[in-house]
């Protein structure tokens, strides 16, 4: 069963100022209902002036993934009543949105690249935001928070030519970071990134699934849609064409009833706004170095492989922290910081930005100089991560050496160690005479642990062998 | 700073919904001068309705910028006048206040929208005032009591706090006993507002003078054709002979787009006006809905009883004229139409300078009479046709039929404001 994705994007572009009016859209760590003024609030006579910026910054996304920008374009009303909706109106933009085409290169599954076109990006404010209260029948209440209402969006349309939910996350993820190489994006605000989904099995009907809030979630959503409509083509029930919520929490598609989905928007040409006729300023719109160059670079400046380049460029941040600590060491900084350091912040849900750049410096200079084990230069780093978390000022790699002794041992000192672990491993040491694969790893085993992980284990192979060979 | 007028004149006619009874007013070149300003334009700190009960209540945090304006002239602002609701109607009666009296004749309508503006200029209590024109609202009332108001170019006025009916087509504009006192007031509103999208960036008007000879005037056979009242026809061609008299050239010409004139307005105008009045919720300003029931019941109950029936009519008639599957043969249609006026005017303003016929097809109507909308809405088709092209039009009292008062219209190219209140002028004071 051929599984056949196309994606909206919705994202909020980080103008200072909100789509129509004057108001700041950096409203984050203030009260409900602080960043408003008449226009954002649909106060009666009110008129909307487009924020140039943000015309831009769609602009400059629209150059950077290969769009065309016809000479005219304009905004739309699309009418219907919601709480959250102060005009009973979002002005979008309709059948002439700003820009056309388009494409993405995508990783594809075998490693290479898919090109996944793109439909059209178009303008549109975004809503307020309700926030629920109360339980019971008669308790619950909902309030209105306008601070959002205004902010400008880019919506972003695929062809259906995503074909699973890992290349669906992996399009985001490129996305995403072209966005923020872009600068017109903040990843770090919540909701800034809101996703709609159109899934069909090949031959069946489409469903929409709205509201996936978080990129993060896209993944799962797409992975529990597939699997609901795969059931029900075996189970010969019937697919229907259909608009699904997806429930974060529960990570859930569930139907939308459809009496709430049966809008008849009623678009037409916003009167209050002039046309847009915006296509000679694209030539003008600088773009930064894109994800996809830069990782071109990596390779080429830095001789590092082609998998780590794609993982570090892969996120604006991560390139900008690897440029800073790799001219020295680049063929210890890729692997450590795209395969270690990268895991260890998935796993403590921290952003880059947090780690110390002298420190994570320091400590991949111990492991150039051999001073440590990879073994104990994980410790260090895991020590040091949490040291950050917990707000703790981060020890130097060097201090955290000394203190917890975890120099590597070399030579001499541990050919002891080893003498007396086969001393106290004669079964093993009788296998792997006898040829037994898997003993020799047991003995190094013994002495790593004897040696707290100090030791190195390619040495400690060759000091074995050379005992035993006596 | 801080002089006060104090208005306690008695409002015979209804002409006013809210009165200042002590009004500031400032330096400048209305300084003093009482001005009314109709109730849909939004003024801080006084109630502003659209003499709707949905907005009873309402006090706008803010000034239109012809307020603003108003203000820094010195302007002594008197009170909020009497409308139709939301501007929708052709006689003020359709005011959730009640409604106005015409001073010209206290049994009849004074024409609307405008018409509390026009009642109170006509019987004196003000100078001059402000009203708006959607299609005719300014003109129409103007003729019917006897004053003179100009509907400016489309975007010479901005909109701004002008409290939205059909955005494509409306403007705030002047009315006054003389087309002197038209121009003054004209020249304090008028300008560029880089709040208003539309707002046209142009020189500040020209200093009045009266001026008419020579100029080519239009007269299209369609401005005298079938519903325009013969008496009311026969008070206009005079006045044109008049306009001849004082050296103007009168072109005869013909406007064939006219037919789909009065489709084309209301198509557009009931379209937009349906959505730019789906904001009256009741969420966060005019009169609360028992929110005790879901949001979706009490949204339906305050619109349905806060609305009165020709606003609820152009709602519904607009919504369905933008309704998928009719969008194509209404909505689109009244665009194409619309086009075809404005080519109209462009081809005719290529020979003639300005265009003249009556305002209005009869005179002011007694009250009570337009029960039936489709008649009232068939007495805008001398009007609608300035504003689906954004032209600038102006009615000036011209004599009487019935012994009540005819206006003049005056339609000129856009941006011509000042030479359609020069032939105005001329015409006025070659009258006395
Ligand atoms: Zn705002």
């Amino acid at each position: 069963m051929t599984v056949i994705i196309g994606l909206e994007i919705h994202c909020q572009l980080n103008t200072k100022t909100k789509l129509f009016c004057g108001c700041s859209t950096d409203y984050r760590d203030d009260g409900p209902n602080t960043h408003v003024c008449p226009i954002c609030l649909g106060l009666p006579g009110t008129l909307p002036v487009t924020n140039k910026q943000a015309v831009l910054y769609a602009l400059k996304v629209a150059k950077a993934l290969h769009c065309k920008v016809p000479a005219f374009s304009e905004f739309a009303r699309k009418n219907y009543f919601y709480p959250d909706l102060p005009k009973a109106f979002q002005i979008t933009q309709y059948d002439k949105p700003l820009a056309l085409g388009g494409y993405i290169d995508n990783e594809a599954e075998n490693g290479g690249e898919k090109r996944v076109e793109l439909t059209r990006i178009h303008m549109e404010e975004d809503p307020g935001r309700l926030v629920h209260k109360g339980s019971g029948d008669r308790g619950r209440y909902t309030l209105v928070d306008y601070n959002r209402s205004g902010v400008p969006l880019i919506e972003i349309v695929t062809e259906p030519q995503l074909s699973s939910p890992k290349e669906a996350r992996r399009f985001l993820n490129k996305l995403r970071a072209t966005l923020e190489y872009l600068g017109i994006y903040d990843s770090e605000r919540e909701g800034s990134l809101r996703v709609d989904a159109n899934i069909s099995i090949k031959g069946y009907e489409r469903v929409e699934v709205k509201n996936i809030t978080s990129y993060k979630g896209v993944e799962k959503a797409l992975t529990f849609e597939i699997t609901r409509q795969k059931g029900m083509i075996r189970r010969n029930a019937q697919i229907v064409r259909e608009t699904r919520h997806y429930q974060e929490a529960r990570g859930v598609t569930t139907s939308a009833r459809s009496k709430e989905m049966e809008h008849d928007y009623r678009y037409f040409p916003e009167p209050d706004l002039a046309p847009l006729e915006v296509s000679s300023w694209v030539d003008e719109i600088p773009l930064p170095e894109l994800p996809d160059a830069r990782r071109d670079r990596f390779v080429q400046q830095y001789g590092i492989s082609q998998n780590h380049a794609r993982t570090l460029t892969g996120d604006l941040k991560l390139a900008e922290f690897f440029e800073e600590i790799a001219s020295d060491m680049p063929e210890i900084a890729a692997p450590w910081t795209a395969d270690i350091l990268l895991g260890e912040l998935n796993y403590r849900d921290m952003p880059v930005t947090k780690v110390p750049v002298p420190h994570y410096g320091a400590l991949l200079l111990e492991v150039k100089k051999g001073s440590v084990t990879d073994t104990s230069a994980v410790e260090i780093l895991r020590l040091i991560l949490n040291q950050v978390m917990e707000g703790q000022q981060p020890e130097m790699p060097g201090e955290i050496i000394a203190r917890l002794g975890l120099s590597k041992e070399k030579g001499d000192s541990i050919v002891d160690t080893v003498a007396s672990v086969l001393r106290e491993n004669e079964a093993a040491v009788a296998d792997h005479r006898a040829g037994k694969a898997g003993a020799i790893n047991f003995l190094v085993g013994q002495v790593m642990k004897a040696t707290r992980g100090r030791a190195d284990p390619k040495e400690i192979a060759k000091i074995i062998a050379d005992l035993l060979k006596e | 700073m801080g002089s006060r007028y104090s208005f306690d004149n008695p409002d015979p006619h209804n002409a006013f919904i809210t009165i200042c009874r002590e009004a500031e007013y400032g330096e400048g070149p209305l300084s003093g001068i009482p001005v009314a300003v109709k109730d849909n334009i939004s003024t801080a700190g006084i109630e502003t309705t659209c003499g709707s009960n949905i907005l009873k209540g309402y006090i706008p945090p803010y000034d239109a910028h012809v307020i603003t304006h108003l203000r820094s002239a010195g302007a002594a602002i008197v009170g909020k006048t009497n409308m139709d609701e939301f501007g929708m109607g052709t006689t003020t009666e359709s005011s959730a206040f009640g409604p106005t009296l015409n001073p010209a004749d206290p049994t009849r309508a004074p024409g609307g929208s405008s018409g509390g503006s026009a009642a109170a200029v006509a019987s004196g209590m003000v100078q001059m005032a402000l009203g708006t024109d959607t299609g005719g609202s300014i003109r129409c009332p103007a003729s019917f009591c006897g004053i003179v108001g100009l509907k400016p170019t489309y975007g010479r006025v901005s909109r701004y706090g002008l409290i939205a009916y059909a955005n494509s087509m409306e403007q705030i504009g002047p009315l006054a006993g003389n087309v002197r006192d038209c121009a003054l007031l004209y020249s304090v509103i008028a300008g560029y507002d880089p709040r208003d999208g539309t707002s046209l960036d142009l020189p500040a008007p020209a200093p009045l003078k009266a001026e008419i000879a020579g100029k080519r005037i239009g007269v299209p056979a369609e401005f005298f054709g079938e519903g325009v009242d013969p008496a009311v026809a026969k008070t206009v061609q005079s006045g044109i002979d008049r306009l001849e008299g004082l050296g103007a050239e009168i072109i005869s010409c013909s406007m064939p787009s006219m037919q789909y004139a009065l489709a084309a307005y209301y198509v557009t105008s009931m379209s937009e006006a349906s959505s730019n009045l789906g904001r009256y919720d009741g969420v966060r300003y005019g009169t609360a809905p028992d929110f005790v029931r879901s949001w979706h019941d009490a949204y339906s109950h305050i619109r349905k009883s806060g609305f009165g029936e020709e606003v609820r009519r152009r709602i519904l008639l607009g919504s369905f004229a933008l309704s998928a599957g009719y969008q194509g043969k209404y909505y689109a249609k009244a665009q194409a139409a619309r086009q075809m006026v404005r080519n109209d005017f462009a081809r005719l303003f290529e020979t003639v300078d300005m265009l003249a016929g009556p305002t209005m097809p009869c005179v002011a109507l007694p009250l009570g009479e337009t029960s039936d909308p489709l008649s009232m809405y068939l007495a805008d088709i001398l009007t609608v046709p300035a504003n689906l092209a954004g032209v600038p039009a102006i009615s000036v009292p011209c004599g009487t039929a019935h012994n009540l008062p005819v206006g003049l219209q005056l339609i000129g190219k856009h941006r011509s404001e000042d030479e359609i209140l020069s032939a105005a002028l001329a015409f006025e004071e070659g009258s006395v």
